[in-house]
């Protein structure tokens, strides 16, 4: 139950930024595209994955990023919904470890960061490989 | 409205349909929230039902009225949650200029060099920006007390800015990109210094973008909580923790109420702010960033 809120409240939350990222996108498809591709006869499935996905692919990359690196650093929901019992998350461990009124265990929200970030690089890397292959064909 | 865009009937009804399903999701629990936030406690969160919170029975049978502005009193006056929201005023601002001001000159320095360096500080970038808030806080923290400068707005204002620049980086780089070189080199050959020319020419071509970034940078002073909650005391504290206290501190009656009304009074200005910047909002995205 924790989890089916906090997958609702995080879809609630996140979901209009891809809306309007998306939104911004769409007015960028270019009109005559599709024009000549109706005339070609295609049909309104065929214009919408042959004309409009391509276009919008490096947009959904984007979005898909943003959003992975926003929903990494889950920590507000948790603490608002004190969800803690059922799902933490690593920002949620190293926030209680700072946050500890007896002891500050700095160490220990240290050691919890380190590994954060080693996870973070590691789940972005296919992706920064990738860009940085898009910058060595861009020069 | 051209051909390629017209719709068929039964889809227009499926898209309408799923539109107006969305609107009520996002928009019901800011209009319950809001309304409730006139109610007292027991019924906002009655036990009994939830038809209480509607009408104020016992709102009614306390204050006379089926409204009442005890919660906003109680968290502007008697908690100085005025003090928050100033605060909150001074931190949002600094940051977006601040931010701004090295943003725009560091994104159009990289997007005029040739070095190679420029790719690998864009990726450091991308990758600073992964990094969940709190793993840097939890770097801050033990010297920010040794330095003695914890708890004041200016150490939080600074940490901020730090989190926000690699994203301002970003967006502003692929802003300053999408401008042509000959552009600046034009008013070069006018006679224009270095300066002058990205002053006078390239910042009022690419001022949509600008105004894109700099509200998303105001947006993450507004809300961030990671932070200020650690990097604050009591007295500086910003909006978002000074609600999260308010949330914590249920032993006495109607204290949930402050924080109800606090947040109905933190959403609006937001609510206000993005209403009148939409149209830039949309037109920064899709001339600068969105083209990827």
């Amino acid at each position: 139950m924790t989890w089916i809120t906090l997958f609702c409240y995080g879809i609630w939350t996140n979901a209009p930024f891809s809306f309007i990222v998306f939104y911004a996108g769409l007015q960028t498809v270019s009109q005559d595209a599709l024009e000549s591709a109706m005339i070609d006869g295609a049909s309104r499935l065929q214009r919408i994955w042959l004309v409009v996905m391509p276009a919008l692919k490096p947009l959904a990359v984007f979005v898909a990023l943003v959003q992975l690196m926003d929903n990494f650093r889950v920590l507000e929901p948790i603490l608002g919904f004190n969800a803690a019992a059922n799902a933490t998350s690593l920002s949620y461990t190293i926030y209680t470890a700072l946050n500890n009124q007896s002891a500050h265990m700095f160490s220990s929200a240290a050691a919890t960061s380190v590994l954060t970030m080693i996870c973070v690089t590691l789940l972005m890397l296919p992706i920064l490989i990738r860009t940085a292959k898009d910058f060595g064909a861009q020069t | 409205m051209s051909v390629a865009t017209r719709q068929a009937p039964m889809l227009k009804l499926g898209v309408t349909s799923f539109v107006l399903l969305w609107i009520f999701v996002a928009a019901f629990p800011f209009v319950w929230t809001t309304w409730g936030s006139f109610k007292v406690e027991g019924d906002f969160f009655s036990r009994e039902t939830w038809w209480n919170a509607l009408f104020g029975v016992r709102t009614l049978a306390s204050t006379g009225s089926a409204f009442t502005g005890g919660g906003y009193y109680g968290a502007w006056i008697e908690s100085e949650f005025w003090r928050a929201v100033v605060n909150t005023a001074i931190v949002a601002c600094c940051v977006t200029l601040i931010s701004l001001t090295f943003g725009t000159l560091g994104g159009y320095a990289l997007s005029r060099t040739n070095h190679r360096y420029k790719y690998w500080i864009l990726i450091a970038a991308l990758v600073a920006r992964a990094m969940p808030h709190i793993t840097l806080v939890s770097g801050y923290l033990l010297p920010f007390f040794q330095l003695n400068i914890w708890g004041y707005l200016p150490t939080s204002i600074i940490v901020l800015v730090a989190l926000n620049q690699p994203f301002t980086l970003w967006m502003l780089y692929s802003f300053f990109i999408g401008i042509p070189k000959e552009l600046d080199e034009s008013a070069l050959v006018d006679g224009c210094s270095r300066f002058k020319a990205f002053f006078l020419t390239i910042l009022p071509v690419a001022w949509p973008g600008i105004v894109t970034t700099g509200l998303f940078s105001f947006l993450l002073g507004y809300n961030d909580f990671a932070v200020t909650s650690m990097l604050l005391t009591q007295e500086n504290q910003t909006m978002v923790p000074k609600i999260s206290s308010f949330l914590f501190k249920i032993q006495s009656e109607g204290h949930v109420m402050y924080a109800v009304a606090a947040v109905v009074s933190a959403t609006v200005p937001i609510f206000l702010l993005v209403m009148f910047f939409q149209r830039q909002l949309v037109a920064g995205l899709t001339a600068g960033a969105v083209k990827g």
